[in-house]
């Protein structure tokens, strides 16, 4: 958003699709979807030290009012329907970060019989976290990225579509 | 009290039901009858002088080759503190063993995962389903012949692996 002011003063011009995304970035709740040891790191990430509040994000017990999913650990098989419902619930726009070795690709335990190898397997990711676990740091870093990527876009145009898409 | 005199009295009382004493280097342990188990564990527990108040740990094991499945139970006495090792010898065909839950409420879980995993069916056991595994699931995962099957729900389980594990899908 521009903050150059340039005739009437406390007046700001900015356009009106950046307006949307900086307030929908600025108040990006997510959703506490701790899985396995992954969510140790994302409470951590949401405790003062890093204090993701200064973001504007607040952790929500529910996804009915959640704009981020955070995908914390290792995804069972038995939890992948599960995620697929909660991501559902969630109201649009909606996105998805996808946390640690285990959310990302199945990590250690990919071969396992029982684990879903990467949660882009149900649901789309908008970013990932590599890590195990990634430090507090490092899922600053992708919320931030994530931030970046909401401002990048525009509600107000219409998409391009390809032909074959109705 | 030593696992020779826990034997004796036990062969005293339950005749064929109890088995020999195991030559094993590590750990000894006594065989028990699949049916008989449940009376063997119940006097266990009750007797003064053994009185094993702890189930410490149910397992299993399938053994393909010798067509069975041996299920373990670590037992403990905090009162006497002695221990003991009780292996039965399920037929894999048809694993049929008789609960421990009446004795220690704490199996009722470790047999529904030897149920889930292993497909042992327990006998008189009051909720024998499905605990970690989804209920809808095909199969026991730790049976040596497990064939996992190639989607669950429309999820893909073939797994790209840098491994490249022969005979896996």
């Amino acid at each position: 958003m521009s903050l150059i002011n340039s005739v009437p003063e406390m007046v700001l011009t900015t356009k009106v699709d950046q307006l949307l995304n900086w307030t929908r970035k600025s108040s990006l709740w997510y959703m506490l979807f701790g899985l396995a040891c992954c969510a140790i790191e994302m409470m951590q990430t949401g405790g003062p030290r890093s204090d993701l509040d200064r973001f504007g994000m607040a952790p929500r017990a529910t996804p009915r009012v959640s704009d981020l999913m955070i995908v914390a650990g290792t995804l069972t098989l038995k939890m992948a329907l599960r995620t697929k419902v909660l991501y559902e619930q969630m109201p649009d726009p909606k996105y998805v970060l996808s946390m640690g070795s285990c959310a990302n690709c199945g990590g250690l335990f990919q071969l396992a019989y029982s684990v879903c190898d990467g949660v882009d397997k149900i649901i789309p990711v908008d970013v990932y976290v590599p890590g195990c676990p990634p430090r507090p740091e490092a899922l600053t870093e992708g919320l931030l990225l994530l931030q970046q990527k909401m401002m990048q876009e525009r509600w107000l145009v219409k998409a391009e579509r390809p032909a074959d898409a109705a | 009290m030593d696992i020779q005199a826990i034997h004796k009295l036990l062969h005293d009382r339950f005749g064929a039901a109890v088995g020999p004493v195991s030559s094993a280097r590590l750990f000894e342990f006594i065989e028990v009858a699949p049916d008989r188990i449940d009376e063997v564990c119940y006097h266990l527990a009750t007797e003064p002088a053994l009185l094993f108040d702890s189930l410490s740990n149910l397992s299993g094991c399938d053994y393909p080759l010798r067509g069975k499945i041996q299920m373990v139970y670590d037992l403990y006495s905090y009162t006497h503190d002695h221990s003991l090792v009780l292996k039965v010898d399920a037929d894999r065909a048809n694993p049929r063993v008789a609960t421990v839950e009446r004795v220690w409420p704490a199996a009722n879980w470790h047999e529904r995962e030897a149920y889930d995993l292993l497909g042992v069916v327990f006998t008189g056991h009051s909720d024998l389903r499905r605990i970690l595994l989804p209920d809808d699931w095909v199969g026991h995962p730790l049976r040596k012949d497990y064939v996992e099957a190639p989607d669950y729900h429309g999820i893909s389980t073939i797994r790209e692996s840098v491994l490249n594990i022969p005979g896996r899908n």
